[in-house]
């Protein structure tokens, strides 16, 4: 047992051991929320968002357009095939696009796969909606089949004007070992 | 002040049950110094393979539990464990209170210590080897490409982080309930004043340490995905995180060397501190603002732009408190009646090489140039600079000052003096190359290196070599002071030396004031 010698010392205590606790919740309950929505509100990270977009379709704006550039790398360790049906599509603002991205798990067991996706320059990830896309879900695949992934995206009208490529980027990961618990999925 | 009733327990279990703050302090230093020696090991173990280019001794996967293991031992079983040491022998003394406040704990606070660093070194036998990812354990590495025996590292810190916040609210308790009538928070030696706030850093920061690895830990074995980009994560959280803690850290350290120095310095100069409420105020500002800088450790990982220069200039503000120290303590110098006995000799070198530290800490700060020095031995300069000369440093200060009021007897002066001068020299040779080599972009945290780095590196081994024989030195002065020392009855010992401590009997009785003092 500790033994208090009076009163007061018991008090502060109470309040350190309070600040204690606190400051470790601080962690989870407000660094961890704080950063990603801090990432998300300033489009650092090339961060897009995890939801599709639902807004009402825009007039498409033919007065210019934008190239996108479309990457696939694997994680470490990940031995699935995957890249873009393209690799370079010029669009307009407003307008809606489809394209797919392939698959292929080339090893008997069936994987479970994650993309995450990444905008560069960080800046357009705001005026880069997805209203479909793999990366919105885990990919499944039985052993040594492939899959054909669709992606339709619409670049917003407000992009900045000096922008005139976006890159996005896909990383594939293994995440058969985690697949089917709580992940978030961006 | 008669020590009329019992003193200490005999034998062992005097040290396992003792909740005497004298007994405590004691343990803290001594396994503080025994961990000085295992984290100087691996230190030598590290210079002895970049003495030459190519590998020579030691493969590159224990190079790297070496550098890990170096940086966690002599930060959390060094470094820290030797200033709380100190706390506990002075901070009752100093602010006339029977013992601490929680003194049970306070043996609990020490015991759970040791066997917590026996598991953090005993990963060195496991499979896969100890932790190699760095003292700053930067996730991926320490989750998705950890050996098994990140667990028990993880393990470690959180019960080290225990010891550590236990330790704190005993100080804190102690210092805000337990003063002598009379000893205002304005009268208090700056050595309390330090430790105080250091303690309130120390209840902020720890439980985001251990929240930084219980997330790791869920990573690795619960499916969460805090850091890791595949499920939702992101790998520079964990950056954030840690050094959300890590900066508020290296104050951690160096606040109570800070203290040490205020108290040695007037000492032997034989004048009040210079500045004493600006001071206090300058501590509390380096507190407070080292929750705002974190992130100038990671200039590098793709911050806006607007984020660098508040980091760089929020980081640049501290230099104007740490500058109002110095200013203090060369001020107090300024016209004193100067002596140079060890402790102001090792004062001093600190003086000279924390400034230095702070300089290269102030380049670094400089969000642009730090693209170039970021991870290079540039860096690994500063931070010696800072936790070596100057926590180490202030360290040995504060034992030769206290030691001879401690145990009654005083140490060889000639040879507390070739220790400062063997410490001096072998500091400086490891240490000033490599700033150079940093510069030129030799990277940190590496076995091996291009032939154009290969004199610095030689003379930055041999200086780290005699640095650590120095120690040897340090060590037999301090047994042969306490076996067979010249016996000191004085109160004061050093005639320039203030404070209650230096009011009681020499060497400090067992138990002291179990009446308190009344301090005018
Ligand atoms: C004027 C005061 C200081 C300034 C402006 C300063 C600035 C910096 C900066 C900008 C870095 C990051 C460098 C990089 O990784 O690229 C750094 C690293 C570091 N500093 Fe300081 N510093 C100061 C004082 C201190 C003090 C007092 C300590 C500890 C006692 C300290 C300990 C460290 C450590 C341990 C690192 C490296 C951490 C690591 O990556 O392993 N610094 N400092
Ligand atoms: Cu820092």
């Amino acid at each position: 047992m500790i033994q208090f010698s009076d009163n007061a010392t018991v008090d502060i205590v109470a309040k350190l051991v309070a600040v204690t606790v606190a400051m470790f919740a601080f962690v989870f309950v407000v660094m961890v929320p704080l950063y990603d929505v801090l990432c998300d509100a300033l489009g650092i990270n090339g961060k897009t968002s995890g939801q599709a977009y639902t807004a009402v379709a825009a007039t498409v704006d033919e007065t210019r357009s934008v190239t996108v550039q479309f990457l696939a790398t694997n994680n470490q360790g990940m031995p699935w095939e995957f890249g873009p049906g393209t690799t370079a599509m010029k669009v307009h603002p407003g307008a809606v696009n489809d394209t797919v991205f392939h698959a292929r798990n080339p090893l008997p067991q069936p994987m479970v796969a994650q993309a995450i996706p990444s905008i560069s320059p960080a800046r357009a990830a705001e005026y880069f909606h997805k209203t479909e896309c793999f990366c919105f879900n885990q990919q499944p695949l039985d052993g040594e089949s492939a899959a054909q992934m669709p992606l339709q995206f619409i670049v917003d009208r407000d992009l900045p004007r000096d922008i005139h490529t976006i890159t996005l980027s896909y990383t594939i990961f293994d995440v058969t070992d985690m697949a089917g618990g709580a992940v978030a999925t961006r | 002040m008669g020590d009329y009733h019992h003193g200490p327990a005999k034998g062992l279990s005097r040290w396992l049950f003792t909740t005497n703050h004298k007994d405590i302090g004691t343990m803290y230093l001594w396994f503080s110094f025994a961990m000085f020696i295992l984290g100087g090991s691996f230190a030598m173990v590290i210079r002895a393979e970049l003495f030459e280019p190519g590998m020579q001794l030691v493969d590159p996967a224990f190079f790297n539990q070496m550098t890990t293991l170096h940086g966690l031992v002599m930060v959390f079983g060094a470094i820290m464990p030797s200033f709380v040491g100190l706390a506990n022998w002075l901070i009752p003394m100093m602010i006339g209170a029977p013992d601490m406040a929680l003194p049970r704990m306070n043996n609990w606070s020490f015991w759970i210590l040791p066997p917590t660093f026996l598991v953090l070194a005993s990963t060195l036998f496991m499979e896969g080897g100890a932790p190699a990812f760095g003292w700053t354990f930067y996730a991926p590495l320490s989750t998705t490409y950890a050996p098994p025996s990140v667990t028990f590292f993880i393990f470690s810190i959180h019960v080290l982080g225990l010891s550590s916040i236990m330790g704190s609210i005993n100080i804190i308790a102690t210092v805000m309930n337990m003063r002598a009538p009379g000893m205002t928070y304005m009268k208090m030696p700056l050595f309390v004043w330090t430790w105080l706030i250091t303690a309130f850093l120390l209840v902020a920061v720890m439980p985001v340490l251990a929240g930084a690895v219980t997330m790791m830990l869920m990573d690795i074995h619960f499916g969460t995905s805090f850091f890791s980009a595949a499920g939702g994560g992101d790998p520079v959280l964990f950056q954030h995180v840690f050094w959300f803690f890590g900066h508020p850290e290296v104050y951690i350290i160096i606040l109570p060397a800070f203290g040490v120095i205020s108290q040695v310095i007037p000492a032997f100069s034989r004048k009040p501190l210079f500045g004493y409420a600006s001071m206090v105020y300058a501590t509390a500002s380096i507190a407070f603002l080292s929750f705002i800088v974190w992130a100038h450790h990671m200039f590098t990982v793709g911050m806006p732009v607007a984020g660098e220069l508040f980091f760089m200039y929020a980081t640049m503000l501290i230099a104007v408190p740490t500058g109002v120290k110095v200013f203090n303590w060369v001020t107090t110098m300024w016209r004193g009646a100067l002596t140079f006995e060890t402790p102001m000799l090792f004062a001093i070198g600190f003086l000279i090489l924390f400034t230095i530290g702070g300089f290269t800490g102030l380049m670094l700060a400089i969000a642009p140039a730090d693209f170039q020095y970021h991870d290079s031995y540039f860096v690994v300069a500063h931070f010696h600079y800072v936790m070596v000369a100057g926590a180490v440093f202030s360290m040995s200060a504060g034992i030769y000052f206290w030691l001879p009021k401690w145990c009654g007897r005083m140490y060889n002066e000639a040879m507390g003096k070739t220790h400062f001068w063997i410490s001096f020299i072998g500091f400086n040779l490891a240490f000033f190359p490599q700033h150079f080599v940093g510069l030129a972009g030799m990277p940190r945290r590496i076995p091996d290196y291009a032939l154009q780095f290969a004199d610095f590196n030689m003379m930055s081994s041999i200086g780290a070599f005699i640095y650590g024989a120095s120690q040897i030195l340090f060590l037999y002065n301090v047994i042969a002071t306490i076996v067979a020392g010249k016996p000191v009855s004085d109160e004061k010992v050093w005639d320039g030396a203030e404070g209650l401590e230096w009011t009681l009997p020499t060497p400090a009785p067992y138990h002291t004031f179990e009446t308190p003092p009344l301090v005018k």
